[in-house]
């Protein structure tokens, strides 16, 4: 159902009754097909994509690489998931290269950023070093850019 | 003292599509279902290409025949997607899109008098083009009940002592038609039979849905001797206004192609040029998305007119649908006119392609949802206008 969630991915509040009329199914079948991608967990949740230009304007957001020492049962996937936890994670992911894991961390001001990595992530045991970076200004974010470019002009009739 | 026109120019008829894009013109928020080119941009590293080009100072003129770079990706393109192969520095011209490429071809082959056959209805250039170049046209209507295919048995009882040329447009504009292999092969061997030279417009062919496979006539045996292969960017990368299209076909006949564009054109704009190395060899991905969305905006439209109880069959290329009005007792011309003045939606006469047109109008679903739901919304209410009035009469 590929074109099922292409058609979510791209706007999860699309009706059912037109993905139904494109996928040229009925609107049940829709139902049930997203019900089920649900259930398998292959769909996680519906998002709001916001402009932070426009919105919780002060909000601080930091991607942050970490070093870690691997456990030997477990890998990396005990201390990343306990550093996933933590409700100012928006994004935690095992990356291959120089580092780690690459974590996106929002909050309130950059003492909260600050705080987060002296006290909650550095004090972990199998945290070795960490780098932080903030985010200046987003130009497109989960496939959607912040500033749209108007539709091309077309003529009205064409053969 | 006014300046005389050529008799041969002055008689070519309007286009019926420009009868229309005037009247349009002087509306405002008319929606358009009449527009025969892709709403997308040009996918983004094309046109990062192109601009790449510029920056490198790639602003001169290029070989006649187009950039020998251009040539070999077309080769390489036409050899992966066709299945036939060309020898790209003599068997290949890079045209101002395949318009131009149809006049080249016409007039190169063309003696005043020698017949040209296609199937009707057609793209709108096809008959004019036939007549500029000294031929006689002749079409062959094909109907909605056999989804607009060509069948050999049509084309066979068309074939008179000047038949020369017969030009084939699949995935067709207006209708979407899409020939299948086997009726193709017929058509192949009726050509063979009757020594035909084939003009084969294959623009649309990427635009093929359900997963069907699009056959080229030039890959069956025997055929790509007697056959030039008309193709393109500017459909299927939405490339429309780059202009740049091209012919394969057996080097006697580029050759003479060539001699025509080089005093008429000189040469495909070189920024054109560039981009479209960039299409046909990285454009795949970009391409098959473009094409995921006509296929499931065509689903949509297809049902949404034959709810409406306007019979749509449902197409299998290009992005038209061509929906078949004669329920309503109007012709295509009064249906698309009074569609227009009082619903403000606007679509094509099928007559515009020709009389076997009559009875249809083309709807093109390269235009967004949005637009095509409010689109079918006022179609609905026109005609159940309609319907209410002959009730009422």
């Amino acid at each position: 159902m590929e074109a099922l969630i292409d058609l979510l991915q791209k706007n999860a509040l699309i009706p059912r009754e037109d993905i139904a009329r494109l996928l040229d199914l009925t609107t049940d079948q829709v139902e049930e097909e997203i019900s089920r991608l649900e259930r398998e967990g292959v769909i996680l949740g519906y998002q709001t994509i916001i402009n932070r230009e426009k919105w919780d304007t002060d909000i601080v957001t930091a991607v942050i690489e970490v070093k870690i020492t691997p456990e030997r049962d477990g890998g990396f996937d005990r201390v990343a998931s306990r550093i996933a936890k933590f409700e100012e994670v928006q994004t935690c992911y095992l990356m291959s290269g120089g580092y780690d894991l690459l974590i996106v961390l929002e909050a309130e001001n950059l003492r909260g950023v600050a705080a987060f990595v002296a006290e909650k992530l550095s004090t972990i045991e199998a945290v070795q070093a960490t780098a932080t970076h903030f985010r200046l200004k987003t130009y497109k974010e989960n496939g959607a850019f912040h500033h749209f470019e108007p539709a091309p002009e077309r003529l009205s009739v064409s053969p | 003292m006014s300046i005389q026109i050529a008799d041969h120019v002055r008689d070519v008829p309007r286009s019926g599509i420009r009868d229309f894009f005037e009247i349009v013109q002087s509306m405002h928020d008319v929606i358009s279902l009449g527009i025969g080119e892709p709403d997308f941009a040009t996918p983004w590293h094309i046109r990062e290409a192109a601009i790449y080009s510029l920056e490198r100072g790639h602003t001169g003129y290029t070989s006649n025949l187009g950039l020998p770079r251009l040539r070999r990706a077309i080769g390489k393109y036409v050899a992966n997607h066709f299945g036939v192969h060309y020898e790209p520095l003599g068997e290949v011209l890079v045209s101002v899109g395949v318009s131009e490429a149809i006049d080249l071809a016409l007039r190169a082959i063309l003696n005043p008098g020698d017949e040209v056959l296609y199937h009707e209805p057609c793209y709108v250039s096809y008959s004019p083009s036939v007549i500029l170049a000294g031929g006689v046209p002749r079409a062959i209507p094909t109907r909605g009940a056999d989804h607009f295919v060509l069948r050999a048995e049509a084309l066979e009882r068309s074939i008179a002592p000047r038949s020369k040329v017969l030009m084939l447009n699949f995935p067709t504009n207006p209708t979407g038609a899409t020939m299948p292999g086997d009726e193709l092969e017929k058509i192949a061997a009726v050509c063979i039979k009757h020594n035909l030279t084939v003009l084969s417009d294959e623009i649309y062919s990427e635009l093929t849905y359900d997963s069907a496979a699009h056959f080229s006539v030039a890959a069956f045996p025997g055929m790509k001797e007697r056959t030039i292969l008309l193709h393109g960017v500017s459909k299927a990368y939405a490339m429309t206004g780059w202009r740049i299209g091209f012919a394969c076909a057996p080097q006697p006949v580029i050759e003479a192609m060539m001699k025509i564009h080089q005093y008429a054109i000189l040469c495909a704009p070189i920024m054109g040029q560039e981009a479209a190395i960039e299409a046909l060899e990285r454009g795949e991905q970009s391409m098959l998305s473009m094409r995921r969305e006509y296929e499931l905006r065509r689903n949509y439209i297809v049902r949404g007119f034959n709810e409406l109880g306007l019979e749509c069959f449902k197409p299998r290329g290009a992005f038209y649908v061509f929906p078949k009005i004669t329920s309503t007792g109007l012709t295509s011309r009064e249906f698309s006119l009074q569609l227009l003045r009082e619903k403000k939606v606007a679509v094509v006469p099928g007559t515009a392609f020709g009389s076997s047109g009559e009875g249809h109008i083309r709807c093109s679903y390269a235009t967004g949802l949005d637009q095509i739901k409010v689109a079918l919304e006022r179609i609905g209410a026109f005609c159940s206008q309609l319907n209410a009035s002959k009730a009422a009469a």
